[in-house]
C-alpha cells in the first residue's frame, strides 16, 4: 500500500518545489517598483467602479448543484463498472434503476429550464 | 535493460544501504518522470506557435535559436525577470496559493500514467479514478485565483471557467465508464493490455469523440476558451497575475493538455500497442508518443480552425448533448456485455 503511494508523495513534494521555487525565484530576482495605480485592480485604466465582490448569476450556483448530483452518480458508477463481471444481471438492472431515477431528475431540471443560458 | 537496472540497484545499495537506496530510487524515478513532462510542457508552447503559424501561412517564432527552438527558454527567462505584482486589495496568501493549486495537480496526475507496462511511477490499482480526482482539484486553483484577485474580470472569468470545467468533467467521467466496464479494472496498465485485439476507439468511437471535446473544454482551450475571451474579460481568472505566478497558470494548462492527450491515447487508442502486430519491432513508448502527439496536434489544429463558442452553446453542448449520449452509451455497453456474457454461457 505505502510503497505504491509513497512515490506520489515524493512527486507532490517535487511539484510544490518546482511551482513554489519558480514563483519565489521570480519574486526575488524581479524588479519591485510598486505604486498605487499599479497595485490597483485592473479595470481597463479606469478607477474601479463599486464593489468587486458583487452578486453573480444564480445559474452558476445551479450548475454547481447539478454537478454535485451527477458527480456523485459518477462516483457510484466507477465501482459498479469495476465489479460488473461479478455482480451479474442483478447488478446491471439495479444500476439501470438508479440511473432511471436520476434521469427523471434530469428531465425535471431540463424542463424547469435550469440548463438554459440565453 | 533489466541487467542495467540490476547493476544500478546493486551499485545504489552498495553506496547508500538498502533502506536509503529505496528512497533515493523513488526520487530518481520522480526526476525521470518530471524531466520529460516539463520538457513537453515547455515545448508544446513552441509547437503551438509553430503549428498555428504554419496554418496561417507565417513562420512563427524563428529568431531565438535555430528555427526558434530556444523560444520557450527565452519566454521562461522573460517571465522570471518580470515584476511580481501583489494587488493591494487581493487576499495575498490565497492569491499566491492559487497558481500552485493549478500547477501541482496537473503534475501530480502524471504519477499513474504508464509509458509502458513497467514504466510507471506508482502503479496504483485505482489509476483512472486517481487522475479524475486529482485533475478536478485544478478547479480550486481557478476559483481561488478569481476570488482572491478581487478584480471584476478575474472574478467573472473564474466563475465561467469553473462552471465550464465542472460541466465537462461530468461527461468526461462518463465517457471513461464504458472503458472500465470492458476492462473491469481502473488500472491504466490493464486498460491498455485489454486493447490487444482491438483498440477501444472501435467499439466506443462516440465516447472517444465526446472525451476529446470534453477535455478541450475542460482545459479551457479554444474554441471553448470563454474564460479568457480577450475582447470581454481581458485574461479571465489570471488578469491580475504577473511574472512567474501567471506563468504557473500557463504551465498548468499545458501540463493538462499533455496529460489528457496521453490519457486519451492510453484509454482509447491502445496506448503502447502497435496498430498492426507486424510493427511490433518499434518500441511501445514510440507508439504512445506518436498517438499522444497526434492528439496534442489536434488540440492546436482546432484552435487554428474553429471560432469561439458562445457560453449558452457551450453549456447546451455539455449538459444537453454529451451527458445524455454518454449515459446512453454506458447503458448500451452494459447491455451488450450482459448479452454476450449470457450467450457465452457463464
Amino acid at each position: 500500500m505505502l510503497e505504491h503511494y509513497f512515490p506520489i508523495l515524493v512527486l507532490l513534494g517535487a511539484a510544490l518545489a518546482i511551482g513554489g521555487g519558480a514563483m519565489g525565484f521570480s519574486y526575488l530576482v524581479g524588479p519591485k517598483r510598486p505604486y498605487h495605480e499599479k497595485l490597483d485592480q485592473y479595470e481597463c485604466g479606469f478607477a474601479p467602479l463599486g464593489r468587486i465582490r458583487m452578486r453573480f448569476d444564480v445559474r452558476f450556483y445551479l450548475i454547481a448543484i447539478i454537478f454535485i448530483v451527477f458527480d456523485i452518480e459518477a462516483a457510484f458508477l466507477f465501482p459498479w463498472a469495476v465489479a460488473f463481471e461479478s455482480i451479474g444481471l442483478i447488478g446491471f438492472i439495479e444500476m439501470m434503476l438508479f440511473l432511471s431515477v436520476l434521469l427523471v431528475g434530469y428531465a425535471y431540471v431540463w424542463k424547469k429550464g435550469a440548463l438554459e443560458w440565453e | 535493460m533489466a541487467e542495467i537496472l540490476n547493476m544500478v540497484h546493486e551499485l545504489g545499495e552498495g553506496l547508500f544501504g538498502p533502506l536509503l537506496w529505496s528512497l533515493v530510487w523513488v526520487v530518481i524515478k520522480v526526476v525521470l518522470l518530471l524531466a520529460p513532462v516539463l520538457f513537453m510542457v515547455t515545448y508544446i508552447t513552441l509547437a503551438e506557435r509553430k503549428v498555428i503559424g504554419a496554418m496561417q501561412v507565417r513562420p512563427g517564432p524563428n529568431r531565438v535559436g535555430f528555427f526558434g527552438v530556444l523560444q520557450p527558454l527565452a519566454d521562461a527567462v522573460k517571465l522570471i525577470f518580470k515584476e511580481t505584482i501583489l494587488p493591494e486589495k487581493a487576499d495575498k496568501s490565497l492569491f499566491l496559493l492559487a497558481p500552485l493549486l493549478t500547477l501541482v495537480p496537473a503534475l501530480l496526475s502524471w504519477a499513474v500514467v504508464p509509458f509502458s507496462p513497467e514504466l510507471i511511477l506508482a502503479d496504483v490499482n485505482v489509476g483512472i479514478l486517481y487522475i479524475l480526482a486529482i485533475s478536478s482539484l485544478g478547479a480550486y486553483g481557478i476559483i481561488i485565483s478569481g476570488w482572491a484577485s478581487n478584480s471584476r474580470y478575474a472574478f467573472l472569468g473564474s466563475m465561467r471557467s469553473v462552471a465550464q470545467m465542472v460541466s465537462y468533467e461530468v461527461s468526461m467521467g462518463f465517457t471513461l465508464i464504458p472503458v472500465i466496464l470492458i476492462t473491469g479494472s481502473l488500472s491504466l496498465v490493464d486498460v491498455v493490455e485489454q486493447q490487444k485485439d482491438w483498440w477501444n476507439i472501435i467499439p466506443l468511437a462516440p465516447m472517444f469523440f465526446i472525451y476529446f471535446i470534453s477535455v478541450v473544454a475542460e482545459t479551457n482551450r479554444s474554441p471553448f476558451d470563454l474564460p479568457e475571451a480577450e475582447p470581454e474579460l481581458v485574461a479571465g481568472f489570471f488578469t491580475e497575475y504577473s511574472a512567474m505566478s501567471s506563468g504557473l497558470f500557463f504551465m498548468g494548462e499545458y501540463a493538462n493538455i499533455v496529460l489528457v492527450s496521453f490519457l486519451g491515447a492510453l484509454v482509447f487508442l491502445g496506448g503502447w500497442l502497435p496498430p498492426l502486430s507486424i510493427l511490433d519491432f518499434i518500441p511501445g513508448i514510440i507508439w504512445l508518443g506518436l498517438k499522444a502527439g497526434f492528439l496534442m496536434f489536434v488540440f492546436l489544429w482546432i484552435r487554428a480552425t474553429f471560432p469561439r463558442y458562445r457560453y449558452d452553446q457551450l453549456m447546451r453542448l455539455g449538459w444537453k448533448v454529451f451527458l445524455p449520449v454518454s449515459l446512453f452509451w454506458i447503458f448500451l455497453t452494459g447491455l451488450v456485455l450482459q448479452l454476450t456474457r449470457g450467450i457465452g454461457g457463464e
